[in-house]
C-alpha cells in the first residue's frame, strides 16, 4: 500500500472514531399506540440522519406495564433519556424524581408560552416547565349517523343540549327486559373527566380554585353535575358503565359491535374509528345545558428529560435537541394525520381550514375553550371520581352526599401535594 | 513375625457420612447464596426503603421512620383491602380444598379415563391467569354474559308462557359491591381445582390398600373410612395444599387486576386485595416507600397465617 493510501485510511478510521465517540444515544420511550409508534419511528430516521452527531433509538412497551418500567428502569440508571409521559403524571414523577425539569437555555418560558397552546401550563410546577407535547386532545361526542337515521333522527343534526342529548339516546336504546341489546350513550373511561372539568364548568364552577388547592366542586354545583350523569343511566336509561368490558370496551361497543350509538371521547379515538367503523358517523361538539355555556376537557402526553439526560453537557444539548424537534409545526401536522391528535401550537390550531373540517372541527372548537385539569396525583383523582360515581350507581347514594364525600379525599390530596 | 497392620483409611478427622454431608453442603451453598441474593437481599432492601421517602436519587431521599406504617394504620382503603384479602382466603382456601378432596375421591374410584378427567381439571390450572380472568369478566358482563343471557332468555320464556313470576333478575356480579369478591373468589377456586385435585388423587394413591381391606373387614362404613384412614394418612398432603393455597389466596393479584379492568379493584375496592393495592401505590402512584411498607406487612401477615396453620396441622400419623 502506498504511503498515502496508508495515510488516509488511519484518518479515516480516525475520523469514524472520533464522530461514533462523539455521538450521543439517546433512548426515547413511548407506550405502544400503533400509530403514535409508526409515526416516531419514521420521525427518528429522519432526525438522525439530519443530526449525524445524535443516534435516537425508541422503546416501547403496552400502555398497562409502561409507568412500572420507567419506574423500575430509571431507579436502576437503565432509564431513557426523552420519555413520554400523559401530562397528569408530572406532579408524581416529578416527586419521585423520573422527570427533570426542561433546562430553560434550550427551553425559553417566553417561547413556550407564546408558542403552545395555554393548557401546557399545567405541567409547570415550582416556576419550571417539566415537558412539552406534540398534541393536545379534547373530548367531543361520536354519534352513529345510521342508526340515528334508522330510528328517524336527522344523522346531521346531532344534539346541540344535554337535553336533546338525552331524548336522542332514549330513542336510540334497545331494551331487552331489564337489560339492553343497543344502548343510545356508552359510558366509558373518560366520563370522570366529564363529570369533573365539563359537566361543572358548564353548571357555574371550575373543579379547582386557580391555585390548585381548593376543591370546588363539593358543593350544589357539583352535586348537580353528578346528579345529571347518573340520571342518564339511573332514570333516563341511556346506557350502563361496563357495558362491554374492558379499558376501550365503550369504543369498541360504538365501533366494532355497533351496540352504543353514542360515545363521548378524546380526538386519540379518531384514527381508531375510522379504521374500525363500517358505519357512517359525525363528531359534534359537547352539548351544553340550557345556559349555552360550553366546556371541555383537555389532555396531551409530552416529552420530558429524565435525570439520564442531565448525565452530561452533550447528552443534555442533545437530548434538548430531540424534544424541540419533536414540537416543530410540521412534525404536529403530520401527527395530525397519522394519529389523530390536534396540534399542540396555538398558531397551527387556530388555523380557519382545520376548523371546518367535519371530524377535526368539533374538536378544535372544544380547545379553544378546553381546561387541562391540573391533577396532583392522577389515580388517586380519578380513582375518587369514579368511587363517588360508583358510590350513586351501585350502593343508591344521593349524588350531593357521594360528591361531598369525593371533595373530602381529593382535597387531601391536594393538602398532601402543597406540603 | 510382624503383626499385619490394619489397611488405615485416608487421614481425615471426618467419617465417612460426615464428608458426604460437607459435600452436601457445598453443592447446596451455591444455589442458596443465589437464593439469598435474589430473595433476601431485595426484601431486606424493602424494609429499608419502607421507612424512606421515595427518589430515584438515593440522595433525595429522606428518613421518615415509621411513619408510612402509622399512615396505613390510618389508611381506609387499605383497611378494606386487608378485609378483602383475609376474605379471599377464607373462601377460596376450604371450598377449593373440600372440592379438590371431593373430586380426588371420586377420580379413585374411577379406574378407566382417570388420567383424561384429570388433565380436564388440571387444564384451568395452567391456563394462564389473565386469559381466565378475560374470559370470566366477559360471562359475569350484565348485559351480554353467558349467565345473564341464560336469565333473560328464560325471563322471556316465561313472560311468553305468561308465569312472569318464575322469572330471575339478571344478576351485576362484578358490578355489585356485595357480590363482586364472591364472583372473583369462584374464578380462583375453578382454577386452583384442578391443582388439588392432582395432589389429592397423587397423596390418595400412597395410602396402602390393606388398611381399607382390614377396616372393611372389621365392618367400617364408607364415612368411617374417610374419618379414620384417608383423611389421618392425607395429613401431610392436606398440610401442603391448605398452606400452599392460603399463601396464594394472600397474594392474589393477576385475576383481579384483569377481572375487571376499568375499575381494577372492584367497584368501591369490593376486589382489592393487598398485592393489587401494594401496585397502584407503588407505580400508579409513584410512592415507592408507601408500598414497600405494604409489602412488609403482608410478608408479616403471610408469615404468621403460615406459622399459625404449621402448628395446628402438623401430626405424623402412622399405623
Amino acid at each position: 500500500m502506498t504511503r498515502t493510501l496508508r495515510i488516509a485510511l488511519v484518518l479515516g478510521l480516525l475520523t469514524g472514531l472520533s464522530l461514533s465517540l462523539a455521538q450521543v444515544r439517546l433512548t426515547y420511550w413511548q407506550y405502544e399506540f400503533g400509530t403514535k409508534v409508526a409515526l416516531i419511528d419514521e420521525l427518528i430516521e429522519e432526525f438522525n440522519a439530519a443530526n449525524p452527531d445524535i443516534i435516537v433509538e425508541q422503546e416501547t412497551f403496552p400502555f398497562d406495564a409502561y409507568p412500572q418500567r420507567v419506574a423500575a428502569a430509571t431507579a436502576a440508571g437503565q432509564g431513557p433519556d426523552v420519555v413520554n409521559l400523559f401530562y397528569g403524571w408530572t406532579a408524581a414523577w416529578r416527586r419521585a424524581g423520573y422527570i427533570e425539569p426542561l433546562p430553560q437555555q434550550y427551553f425559553d418560558h417566553e417561547w413556550i408560552e407564546s408558542y403552545f397552546v395555554p393548557m401546557v401550563g399545567g405541567v409547570k410546577f415550582g416556576g419550571e416547565y417539566y415537558g412539552l407535547p406534540t398534541a393536545v386532545r379534547a373530548l367531543a361526542l361520536f354519534y352513529n349517523k345510521d342508526q340515528f337515521q334508522e330510528v328517524g333522527l336527522d344523522p346531521d343534526a346531532p344534539p346541540q343540549t344535554w337535553a336533546e342529548f338525552v331524548e336522542m339516546a332514549q330513542a336510540l336504546t334497545i331494551a331487552r327486559g331489564p337489560l339492553f341489546t343497543r344502548i343510545g350513550y356508552g359510558p366509558g373511561g373518560q366520563d370522570h373527566h366529564l363529570i369533573r372539568t365539563v359537566l361543572t364548568n358548564q353548571l357555574g364552577t371550575p373543579p379547582y380554585s386557580a391555585d390548585n388547592r381548593e376543591v370546588l366542586y363539593g358543593g350544589e354545583i357539583g352535586a348537580e353535575a353528578l346528579r345529571v350523569w347518573t340520571d342518564w343511566q339511573l332514570v333516563d336509561r341511556i346506557g350502563e358503565l361496563e357495558f362491554v368490558p374492558g379499558g376501550s370496551g365503550y369504543r369498541i361497543g360504538f365501533m366494532n359491535e355497533g351496540n352504543i350509538s353514542m360515545i363521548i371521547d378524546g380526538s386519540f379515538a379518531i384514527a381508531q374509528i375510522r379504521n374500525a367503523a363500517e358505519f357512517e358517523w359525525g363528531v359534534a361538539e359537547l352539548p351544553t345545558f340550557d345556559n349555552g355555556v360550553r366546556a371541555n376537557y383537555g389532555s396531551f402526553w409530552m416529552n420530558s428529560l429524565t435525570p439520564r439526560a442531565y448525565e452530561n453537557e452533550a447528552r443534555l444539548e442533545a437530548a434538548a435537541r430531540f424534544t424541540r424537534f419533536l414540537t416543530q409545526e410540521d412534525v404536529m401536522l403530520r401527527w395530525l394525520d397519522a394519529v389523530g391528535e390536534l396540534p399542540a401550537s396555538a398558531n397551527l390550531v387556530a388555523d380557519p381550514e382545520l376548523l371546518t373540517d367535519p371530524v377535526f372541527g368539533p374538536f378544535i372548537a372544544g380547545l379553544a375553550y378546553a381546561e387541562a385539569t391540573p391533577f396532583v396525583d392522577e389515580l388517586a383523582q380519578r380513582n375518587t371520581m369514579i368511587n363517588a360515581y360508583n358510590r350513586v350507581l351501585l350502593e343508591g347514594m344521593d349524588p350531593a352526599a357521594s360528591i361531598a364525600i369525593a371533595a373530602q379525599e381529593d382535597q387531601a390530596l391536594l393538602d398532601e401535594f402543597a406540603d | 513375625m510382624s503383626v499385619k497392620q490394619p489397611i488405615r483409611p485416608s487421614r481425615s478427622r471426618l467419617s465417612l457420612t460426615q464428608r458426604e454431608a460437607v459435600y452436601a453442603y457445598v453443592f447446596l451453598a451455591v444455589p442458596l447464596l443465589f437464593f439469598a441474593v435474589i430473595r433476601f437481599y431485595p426484601a431486606i432492601q424493602s424494609l429499608r426503603l419502607s421507612t424512606f421517602t421515595w427518589h430515584v436519587d438515593p440522595a433525595r431521599r429522606t428518613f421518615i421512620g415509621l411513619q408510612y406504617y402509622e399512615e396505613l394504620l390510618r389508611n381506609d382503603v387499605f383497611h378494606q383491602a386487608l378485609i378483602n384479602t383475609l376474605l379471599y382466603a377464607v373462601i377460596t382456601v376450604p371450598v377449593s380444598i373440600a372440592l379438590g378432596l371431593g373430586i380426588a375421591i371420586l377420580l379413585q374410584a374411577v379406574a378407566k379415563g382417570r388420567g383424561v378427567f384429570r388433565a380436564i381439571y388440571f387444564a384451568p390450572y395452567i391456563t394462564p391467569a389473565v386469559a381466565i380472568a378475560w374470559v370470566w369478566g366477559w360471562m359475569y358482563n350484565v348485559n351480554f354474559g353467558i349467565f345473564n343471557r341464560i336469565i333473560i332468555e328464560w325471563w322471556e320464556f316465561v313472560e311468553r308462557i305468561g308465569l312472569p313470576w318464575l322469572a330471575i333478575e339478571p344478576q351485576r356480579f362484578l358490578r355489585d359491591p356485595e357480590v363482586a369478591l364472591p364472583a372473583v373468589a369462584v374464578v380462583i377456586i375453578w382454577q386452583q381445582l384442578g391443582f388439588q385435585v392432582v395432589i389429592f388423587l397423587a397423596g390418595l394413591q400412597g395410602i396402602p390398600r390393606v388398611y381399607y381391606e382390614a377396616a372393611r373387614i372389621d365392618g367400617a362404613n364408607p364415612w368411617q373410612l374417610f374419618r379414620h384412614i384417608t383423611f389421618p394418612l392425607l395429613n401431610p398432603v392436606l398440610v401442603f395444599a391448605t398452606v400452599i393455597t392460603t399463601i396464594n389466596a394472600l397474594q392474589l393479584f393477576d385475576q383481579i387486576v384483569n377481572i375487571n379492568f376499568t375499575n381494577q379493584g372492584g367497584p368501591l375496592n369490593r376486589t382489592l386485595s393487598i398485592a393489587l393495592y401494594m401496585y397502584q401505590e407503588a407505580f400508579g402512584r409513584a410512592r415507592m416507600g408507601y408500598a414497600a411498607a405494604v409489602t412488609v406487612v403482608l410478608f408479616l401477615i403471610i408469615l404468621i397465617i403460615t406459622l399459625i396453620q404449621l402448628r395446628l396441622t402438623q401430626r405424623r400419623v402412622e399405623y
